[in-house]
């Protein structure tokens, strides 16, 4: 089973989140900021992270730095899931080593679609 | 559909899903409900919605769940743009090197997610299309989705099924909370108000058809003749892609399957094949057809 670690310091959203992943067939683990988050890495690296950008103690992008540089860091991947909806973020997101995107609000299409563009589950499941 | 049958369904989607049509969207329900309809063995909306005042709760859920679905979006299916980009292209390169021109037809072009694809697909191809003249038609019988793929102006959540974020920075605009594709795709694709029902040989012919989820609104006659029909519009080396549960087998013999490459079909040649003037006239060749075209 692959594992996600959703990192979103909301806990409604972290709840949405594991839903969806737990239906999309993946073991969930949750963080509540960035810091929390590279602990867990630390610990085992995922297979993906669902990623906020503005959270208290440390951001995602900062997170995501740091995750990067952790032994293996280069292979989980990274999908940023956050308000921030403008080129700029989004550019910022990919050129740190971001592998997706989501602006909120997000359902479950849009996770099982942007999950399966980055090989992470196959495209039908994303259709079924 | 008549007006009491659309105003019935108006009222019992928004009472079952919270889905609030304008009193304009009959084509939505017609190219959303008319396939589940013939699925369930009903001959139109009528009887649909005679069904479901009859109470039957299996259809009620099904009816909302294919209006509630939003149906359409970027590189749908996937499998199709694969074929496009590693056997199509490649082969059209090579087929119309003298020539430099290609010519594609979406034949259900809806709004325009389908072009776009296509569209921003042959960009990322790079210099290999360098001095190419390319041309996609997109068609479509509804002028409403027609306008909307033409301005192609797409909500967040639309940008956000099927499209790589790579390529909606890449080649969208963002304007406050929606975004549109830049001028340069836009102007790739020519758009054309078009029943297929209706003769299309005007449009001349195509080196790529694509017709997906269209022609699961037909029954078995009028499939078949619109087969025969877009059999006359594609070059004799040319490409035709179906959608993932459609198929010419057992419907006809003009077109043929490509072995491991799942709805994509090259036309048997009865005709010579090779390249043909881009504009040309086909006949009818079958009474039935004329029929249907009246």
């Amino acid at each position: 089973m692959k594992t996600c670690l959703v990192v979103d310091d909301s806990s409604v959203v972290r709840k949405i989140a594991r839903r969806i992943l737990e239906g999309l067939e993946f073991e969930v683990t949750e963080a509540e900021d960035g810091s929390k988050a590279l602990e867990v890495c630390r610990q085992k690296l995922p297979d993906a992270v669902l990623l906020d950008w503005n959270m208290p103690v440390m951001d995602g992008f900062e997170f995501m730095g740091h995750m990067r540089r952790l032994p293996g860091g280069d292979q989980p991947k990274v999908v940023f899931c956050t308000t921030e909806n403008n080129v700029a973020h989004i550019a910022q997101a990919l050129s740190g080593g971001a592998n997706e995107y989501i602006m909120k609000p997000f359902d479950k299409d849009i996770i099982a679609d942007k999950f399966a563009e980055v090989g992470l589950i196959p495209v039908g499941q994303a259709f079924a | 559909m008549t007006p009491p049958e659309y105003e019935y369904l108006r009222k019992f989607l928004r009472d079952h899903s919270g889905l609030d049509l304008s009193a304009d969207k009959q084509y939505l329900i017609e190219s959303r409900l008319l396939p589940l309809a013939r699925k369930a063995g009903l001959s139109g909306i009528g009887d649909l919605v005679q069904k479901l005042q009859a109470g039957s709760s299996a259809l009620i859920t099904s009816v909302v769940e294919a209006m509630t679905t939003n149906e359409t979006f970027f590189f749908r299916d996937k499998v199709p743009f694969d074929h496009f980009r590693e056997t199509i292209m490649p082969e059209v390169l090579k087929a119309r090197a003298a020539r430099r021109s290609v010519r594609i037809w979406c034949a259900a072009g809806s709004t325009g997610q389908e072009p776009y694809s296509l569209a921003m697909s042959l960009k990322e191809m790079g210099a290999a299309l360098t001095g190419w003249r390319v041309e996609i038609i997109a068609t479509d019988l509804s002028q409403e989705v027609l306008e909307k793929s033409k301005a192609g102006i797409y909500s967040q959540f639309e940008v956000q099924r099927g499209l790589p974020i790579q390529l909606l920075v890449k080649y969208f605009k963002q304007t406050g909370e929606t975004w549109q594709i830049n001028p340069e795709l836009r102007a790739m694709i020519q758009h054309r108000q078009l029943n297929l029902l209706h003769d299309f040989s005007q449009l001349g012919t195509f080196d790529v058809i694509f017709c997906r989820n269209v022609l699961i609104y037909f029954d078995q006659e009028t499939k078949i003749n619109i087969f025969n029909r877009l059999a006359r519009q594609v070059e004799g080396d040319g490409f035709l892609v179906l959608g993932a549960a459609e198929t010419v087998v057992g419907l006809t013999d003009t077109f043929r399957p490509i072995p491991e490459r799942r709805g994509l079909y090259k036309p048997n040649d009865a005709r010579s094949a090779g390249a043909k003037p881009a504009i040309a006239a086909a006949p009818p060749r079958t009474a039935a057809m004329a029929g249907l075209r009246a």
